[in-house]
């Protein structure tokens, strides 16, 4: 393994409050914008920054030393690198790991992603805890404080903005047992349960049992890996896709993928899911991160963005039906809006139709809900984890015993009308 | 779920004395436990026999009882006090075997008694490695391959079946004792033959040698709702096939990729659920192998650890404190974060900083000793620094080691570079980092040295780029040439200003004056579990240089308290215990308290002690930093042992206000020379003495002094290096050894008072008023460190004059060096002259046991007297006069160290102490030994061979043993001088007069009682395997006369009367 030599070349990062701070360049020398944010999670940053959630964010990793482990061509949440740019305390000179293959610095320089490093990140993260998340700007070419500001004024941030429109597939393609994969990285699943060996599961065969449609806002390969292994035939379609073609496909679930910026800057997705909610109320539905926000939205629901959002792999999560407590992977800046009743139960605002299933414990904030009637369930963290702890993949399981309920009750409903 | 209400009542068992693997990071949680469960409202009982801990203060529990920790003596107190239920994982090892016991025998049961913590069929899933395999393999966790062996037989057939190499490990031992790697047959069969002697229950586990793998821990907690959480993984920098205790380890894991670290996690989850440890925290062990990542299950402690008190102090997260929480019944989300304030306890820490803890060893100490580590621990304490990088934090440990290093070396301290420089890589070893460095100056490259340790090439890496700096620095030979930039880089770096300064050719602080005029600047930030994302409201700090500080100080009243540092022999828990009591007492009088400390074992090291801690080494550097941000109104040194005492003077001359007891007095007393003026002024006798500086001076003074004679290098503590010479040819051997080593510019000679006895006093001053805390009767006579010899409270047989002359002179001494707070002084008393060996005018070893025999806490009262008050205002004006009598007794750890002999001298080597309580000598002494694991014996055959000169004053002894039933095996020496005076004897054979020798006997196990008396300096070989032998197969021994009559005084005792259990508050009341 080679050892990449120190440039020492500088970089800048500036925030939109005007606060700056020096450092030293990796990954590829240019500019940078997008939101400041930070992650806390220690370990994974190589599925962090391939997340599409982070697609449009500067993500400052608050564990100091990043790049120990090098890269691999397995662990990746999409084909590319998503962040906007990428900030750490220490970039490791020298990776060390049985399955790497290559360091950061050269993942980054090669995707042409700007990296600074050698700065307080204790600091920055502080500063964005108390101020919330800011736009930012990295530069490794221009050291001009007015003109960095003034690039910073001209970025027109997150609110409000369709970032899903960067990162969905531009068409739809066939994920797990029967589909030819495209990437076969992307087919790297570790086992859940109990643990086991990293598995290839190489497609061909015949179609897996269900048949699941996932709107791409933005979708993570770790939610299809875990789809697939639980033998779901997946149909990812572009989050541009109207609800008669979804319907078309026929599905026997439909999946909400994780996705990047604020859920009002997609309004076509969510007329998109009132559409299917309508039309078939008794499908089986999962939505994940930005597809809870956008059920939420479509149900009537608020969302409101958070100070500094909610990003690492440690956040405690308290399923309100069991007791039980999940750790969590978290990766969002905006959350649906829900508050407690005058008897202190929980209610998504606005939507008497919705129950609230999980909270954040740190903050008090949605984590997930169900709809009182339907097979309509969603989280806003991210069981598919990857990064992080693997405690909540019974949620997929769920989906999948809806999708098989819903099958069956089709079948009963098909028998009882024959036989009438 | 809300707590239990049915229980009221709750034991926490203790770990008993300081051993090696077993420290006071078992004060820390025993001390937590009681906290956090008299915080919910339950009463606690606590049972342990180490007086030098925290957790038996009074205070801490409804009731302490410092009591041998058997199962009979711990039914005892059950059935006194009926406590519904018992809390087994906070006292280590022995305290969940102990519980085990417990359980088996039934006592539990029968007083109603519900084990806490971990059940009884989890602790035996645990521990027991057959039940342990099979819950892994039910799990499909993937193990290490092995099998059981009971005989030497078994052993050949299991090492047929897995192949070479082997490690093995004896069952149910502490620390890995007897532990061991073969790789031939032939080391194979000495290794079983040792393993098997050594377990308790004669087996041995022979497992496939997973050597050289990558080596991880987590720390894991599990509440009553089963949710389970990871507090913190560790990555240990040395690889498998060295004891984690005696491993450097870095917190978090750093060569994991989150997959990987998952699985990891998922497998720690499936393990504590299926062991059943129900609440509280367990730490879980893995190996990783560097190339193919296959992980295996390497074992699990279902109880608080000595890593989890580190990962406590590594995260921020109490494990001990919250896991007693939930040993009743409370849930992880029902328990705030203390840190945070606003998020609970149900969150797994996350960092934004690296953690390194490095051992401490103590090789030094037991000549002879292959310091090779090994899968048996051998260090003696522990040092852990926090930094923003591993570089950082690494060379922070390091020179928090107080070692006499800086660093990683460039610190003008380097051991020459060995010609087997190969072979140093690739041994474990203490001083393995710095032949690293040395490698890396040779060139060599990072990958070679991973491949001859074993140590992962990411670390070799993280080393280079610190050595790399190094020899950018020592390219810089002026002031001007260090610039911001380099300062700053190198800083970043974790170089202390003293490296800086051997490198670049300046002192530290004209460094230290440099680097502030250029900016560069130590800045403090937060320990918050949280890596930043929540406000932290405890000050808990550790500095590194960035931007932007944290450390907001108040503008209180204050003072700080420099803490002792890593463990080592002679500066332990008794100084933990004394800091601790400081910060009570500020926080008493409303202060606040500033703990300075680097020791992740201890109680002074949790951020609840004090107001404001830093977690820093204790360097000149390091606590100027603290001092100049925060503006102390004092300072106090003399509480922590030589750590803090030896940086006075320095701090002082830089204007930092000691208070109590002058930097000037405290260096008076250990001047040896200005110090015999005083003596001489104020006309108190001494033994007399010498200062030599050549091998010529030193024979001078031996004649006028006439041998024997006590050398030792000045300024040393515990008597390291110290010994008695009897005649010229030892002294010219030790003044040669003395000066290769460089051991002291100059070497002390003392008239060695042969056969005196020897006393302690630990005395008060508030300047104007001294008062007595207690008066120590050593029980084995001078020429043994004191803190190694036995004592007893009250003295049994000075008579009032002696003692009263003690107390004239006591109070003259602290008159004449202003003492302002503790006072030791070491008497010896021959002929009935009294001497003053010593003085120390600070807390010395001896303070907690005083304390908890009176029922005051002298450190508590000096730290008050420190910040102004008064004895008199304080209440204590008299020395307390107390009926029951207290015996201490030393702890050794020779049990680890195979090739030492076990005699004591002028050197100390004991760990640990415990104490023994009742109102008899015999008793109390008695128990003192039951718990320092030297059991006497009611019935059986002693072996006595003793030394010309104790013949005579053990007739009467002998005797007594006879008449109490016992057959006397004795030596020819010994068996004649016995025939003479009418006591029957059986003469047994030395080694090498014929068979069955007394060797054999012992090894037999036919003998109950060893008493060996050491005859000089010659003989020796079959006495010192004749003790060794005792020792390994656990057989009472004693090496002194003084010590042999205090035995048998004990015995009688015990048949005479019975063993009774009482609690300090029936003992103060």
């Amino acid at each position: 393994m080679t050892r990449i030599k120190k440039q020492n070349k500088r970089a800048v990062l500036v925030i939109e409050d005007g606060r700056t701070f020096q450092g030293t360049s990796f990954g590829a020398e240019g500019e940078a914008l997008g939101e400041v944010v930070f992650n806390t999670s220690m370990t994974g940053y190589q599925e962090i920054i391939c997340d599409p959630s982070y697609n449009g964010q500067i993500v400052t990793m608050t564990y100091p030393h990043i790049g120990n482990t090098g890269v691999n061509p397995t662990d990746i949440e999409s084909s590319k690198i998503q962040v906007a740019g990428f900030v750490v305390r220490e970039n490791s000179g020298y990776h060390s790991n049985w399955r790497a293959t290559g360091s950061l610095d050269e993942y980054l320089h090669q995707a042409g992603v700007v990296g600074i490093e050698d700065l307080d990140t204790r600091a920055l993260t502080l500063h964005i805890r108390e101020k919330g998340a800011m736009k930012g700007i990295i530069s490794t070419v221009d050291f001009n404080y007015e003109s960095l500001m003034n690039k910073l004024y001209k970025f027109p941030g997150l609110v409000g903005r369709d970032l899903v429109k960067n990162v969905t597939t531009e068409k739809s393609y066939l994920y797990g047992p029967g589909a030819e994969p495209e990437n076969p990285a992307a087919y790297y699943i570790y086992t859940p349960g109990a643990p086991g060996e990293l598995q290839n599961r190489p497609a061909g065969g015949n179609h897996g049992k269900h048949y699941v449609v996932a709107i791409d806002c933005g979708i993570k390969f770790n939610i299809l890996r875990i789809l697939s292994f639980f033998d779901c035939t997946v149909i990812v379609v572009p989050a541009s896709y109207g609800s008669a073609e979804i319907l078309s496909l026929n599905p026997d679930g439909l999946f909400i993928s994780n996705g990047p910026g604020d859920p009002e800057g997609v309004p076509y997705v969510i007329e998109t899911l009132r559409e299917i909610l309508q039309v078939q109320p008794e499908l089986p539905v999962f939505g994940i991160c930005l597809g809870i926000q956008l059920l939420g939205l479509a149900f009537g629901g608020k969302t409101f963005k958070l100070k500094f959002g909610h990003r690492g792999a440690n956040h405690p999560v308290l399923d309100l039906a069991t007791g039980k407590i999940e750790i969590t992977t978290q990766n969002h800046g905006f959350a649906v809006a829900g508050s407690k009743d005058a008897q202190g139960a929980w209610q998504i605002d606005n939507c008497p139709d919705l129950e609230v299933t999980h909270i954040n414990l740190n903050d008090q904030t949605i984590e997930g809900f169900r709809h009182k009637s339907r097979p309509v369930y969603c989280v806003q963290y991210h069981p598919e984890s990857s990064a992080g702890p693997h405690d909540s993949w019974y949620l997929f399981q769920r989906f999948i015993r809806h999708i098989e309920e819903h099958k069956a009750a089709l079948v009963g409903s098909a028998a009882g009308a024959a036989s009438a | 779920m809300p707590k239990r209400t049915d229980i009221k009542k709750i034991m926490i068992i203790g770990s008993g004395p300081i051993v090696i693997g077993q420290a006071c990071e078992f004060d820390y949680s025993g001390t937590q436990a009681c906290k956090a469960l008299r915080e919910e409202g339950y009463e606690v009982v606590l049972v342990n026999s180490n007086p030098a801990t925290i957790m038996t203060d009074p205070e801490m529990a409804e009731r302490v009882y410092l009591e041998p920790l058997t199962p009979e003596l711990v039914a005892k107190i059950i059935e006194k006090e009926r406590p519904q239920a018992l809390l087994s994982t906070m006292g280590g090892q022995t305290a969940l075997n102990l519980s085990v016991a417990l359980a088996d025998s039934g006592v539990l049961e029968k007083f109603g008694v519900e084990l806490i913590g971990a059940k009884l069929e989890a602790i035996r899933k645990a521990e027991d490695r057959e039940k342990f395999g099979r819950s892994m393999q039910k799990i499909g966790l993937d193990l290490v391959r092995g099998d059981y062996a009971r005989d030497v037989e078994q052993a050949r057939e299991v090492v047929g079946r897995i192949g070479l190499p082997v490690i093995i490990r004896p069952s149910f031992t502490l620390g890995g004792t007897g532990g061991g790697i073969a790789d031939t047959p032939e080391n194979f069969l000495e290794a079983a033959k040792r393993g098997l002697a050594l377990s308790p229950i004669s087996e041995i586990l022979i497992e496939e040698s997973v050597v050289g793998w990558k080596e991880y821990e987590l720390e894991v907690m599990r509440d009553l709702k089963d949710n389970v959480v990871i507090i913190c993984s560790i990555e240990n920098f040395d690889p498998m096939g060295i004891h984690t205790g005696d491993s450097i380890t870095v917190a978090p894991a750093q060569t994991l990729t989150d997959k990987e670290y998952q699985r990891m996690r998922d497998a720690a989850l499936a393990v504590i659920r299926e062991i059943g440890v129900e609440t509280g925290g367990s730490n879980i062990q893995f190996a990783v192998h560097p190339e193919t990542g296959r992980m295996v299950i390497i074992e699990m402690n279902p109880r608080v650890s000595r890593s989890s008190a580190l990962a406590s102090k590594a995260t921020g997260f109490p494990i001990a404190k919250i896991a007693a929480k939930l040993s009743v019944g409370l849930t992880l989300d029902e328990i705030p974060n203390d840190i945070t304030r606003k998020t609970p306890a149900s969150f797994e820490p996350t960092i934004d900083y690296v953690v390194v803890k490095i051992p401490r060893f103590t090789f030094d100490k037991f000549p002879g000793t292959d310091d090779t580590l090994t899968v048996q621990m051998k260090s003696v304490g522990e040092v852990m620094a926090i930094g923003r990088t591993f570089k950082e934090a690494l060379q922070k440990a390091l020179r928090g080691l107080e070692t006499n290093r800086y660093g990683l070396g460039a610190d003008g301290r380097e051991i020459a570079a060995p010609e087997n420089l190969l072979a140093q890589l690739k041994r474990p070893n203490a001083d393995r980092v710095f032949y690293i460095r040395q490698a890396l100056l040779d060139g060599m490259e990072p990958e070679r040295i991973s491949e001859l340790s074993k140590i992962d090439a990411w670390f070799i890496y993280q080393m280079k780029e610190i050595v790399e700096m190094e020899e950018r620095l020592a390219k810089i030979r002026t002031s001007v040439g260090l610039t911001a930039e380099v300062l700053r880089a190198a800083k970043r770096m974790g170089f202390s200003d003293y490296q800086i300064g051997t490198l670049c050719g300046m002192e530290q602080l004209d460094v230290r004056r440099l680097r502030k005029s250029r900016g560069v600047q130590a800045v403090f930030k937060r320990v918050d579990t949280c890596g930043g994302e929540f406000e932290a409201h405890t000050p808990y700090l550790y500095s590194t240089y960035e931007t932007e500080d944290e450390s907001w100080p108040t503008r209180r009243r204050k003072v700080m308290i420099l803490g002792s540092g890593p463990n080592r022999i002679g500066q332990g828990i008794e100084f933990d215990y004394c800091c601790v009591q400081a910060a009570f007492a500020l926080r008493e009088e409303g202060f606040e308290s500033i703990m300075v400390n680097s020791n992740p074992e201890t109680v002074s090291t949790d951020y609840d002690i004090s107001d404001r801690l830093y977690f820093e080494p204790l360097t000149l550097e390091d606590v100027l930093n603290i001092v100049e941000l925060e503006k102390p109104e004092g300072v106090i040194v003399q509480f922590g042992g030589q750590t803090p005492l030896k940086l006075a003077v320095p701090l002082a001359e830089q204007g930092v206000p000691i208070i109590g007891t002058s930097p000037a007095s405290i260096d008076l007393a250990e001047d040896r020379e200005r110090f015999g003026k005083l003596m001489l002024e104020l006309g108190i006798a001494h033994p007399e003495y010498g200062i030599a500086y050549n091998l010529k001076q030193a024979q001078e003074i031996a004649a006028r002094i006439g041998y024997p004679v006590l050398v030792r290098p000045s300024y040393v503590l515990g008597g390291q290096s110290m010994v008695i010479v009897y005649d010229d040819q030892s002294l010219i051997r030790y003044m040669k050894s003395a000066i290769d080593a460089s051991l002291g510019k100059s070497i002390l000679i003392d008239d060695y008072l042969e056969a005196a006895v020897e006393v302690d006093v630990d005395a008060i001053s508030d300047g104007k008023l001294t008062v007595i805390g207690g008066i120590m009767q050593h029980i084995e006579e001078a020429g043994i460190h004191s803190g190694d010899s036995a004592c007893v409270m009250p003295p049994h047989t000075l008579d009032a004059e002696i003692l009263e002359q003690m107390r004239q002179v006591t109070r003259e001494l602290a008159r004449a060096l202003e003492v302002k707070g503790l006072i030791n002084i070491q008497f010896a008393v021959k002929d009935h002259k009294l001497y003053v060996l010593e003085v120390n005018p600070r807390a010395s070893r001896t303070v907690p046991y005083v304390s908890k025999t009176i029922g005051i806490s002298l450190a508590k009262l000096a730290a008050k007297v420190m910040i102004g008050r008064t004895l008199e205002e304080l209440g204590f004006t008299k020395e307390r006069k107390i009926k029951h009598i207290s015996v201490k007794e030393s702890v050794l750890p020779f049990i680890k160290f195979p090739n030492v002999d076990i005699l004591l001298g002028p050197e100390m080597k004991s760990t640990g102490e415990v104490i023994g309580l009742g109102h008899d000598y015999g008793i109390s002494y008695a128990k003192a030994q039951i718990s320092a694991g030297n059991a006497l014996p009611m019935e059986g055959s002693v072996a006595v061979s003793l030394a010309d000169k104790d013949k005579t004053a053990l007739l009467p002894g002998i005797r007594k043993l006879v008449k109490l039933g016992f057959r006397i095996y004795a030596t020819q020496g010994t068996h004649e001088s016995l025939k003479k005076n009418g006591v029957k004897s059986e003469r047994v054979f030395k080694v090498g007069e014929g068979t069955p020798n007394i060797v054999d006997l012992i090894n037999d196990n036919k003998i109950s009682l060893l008493i060996n008396t050491p005859m000089g300096e010659k003989s020796q070989y079959d006495a010192a395997a004749m003790r060794r032998g005792a020792l390994t197969r656990g057989i009472p021994y004693v090496t002194t006369t003084s010590g042999a009559i205090a035995a048998i005084d004990g015995i009688e005792a015990l048949k005479k009367g019975r063993l009774e259990v009482t609690s300090l508050q029936e003992y103060y009341a």
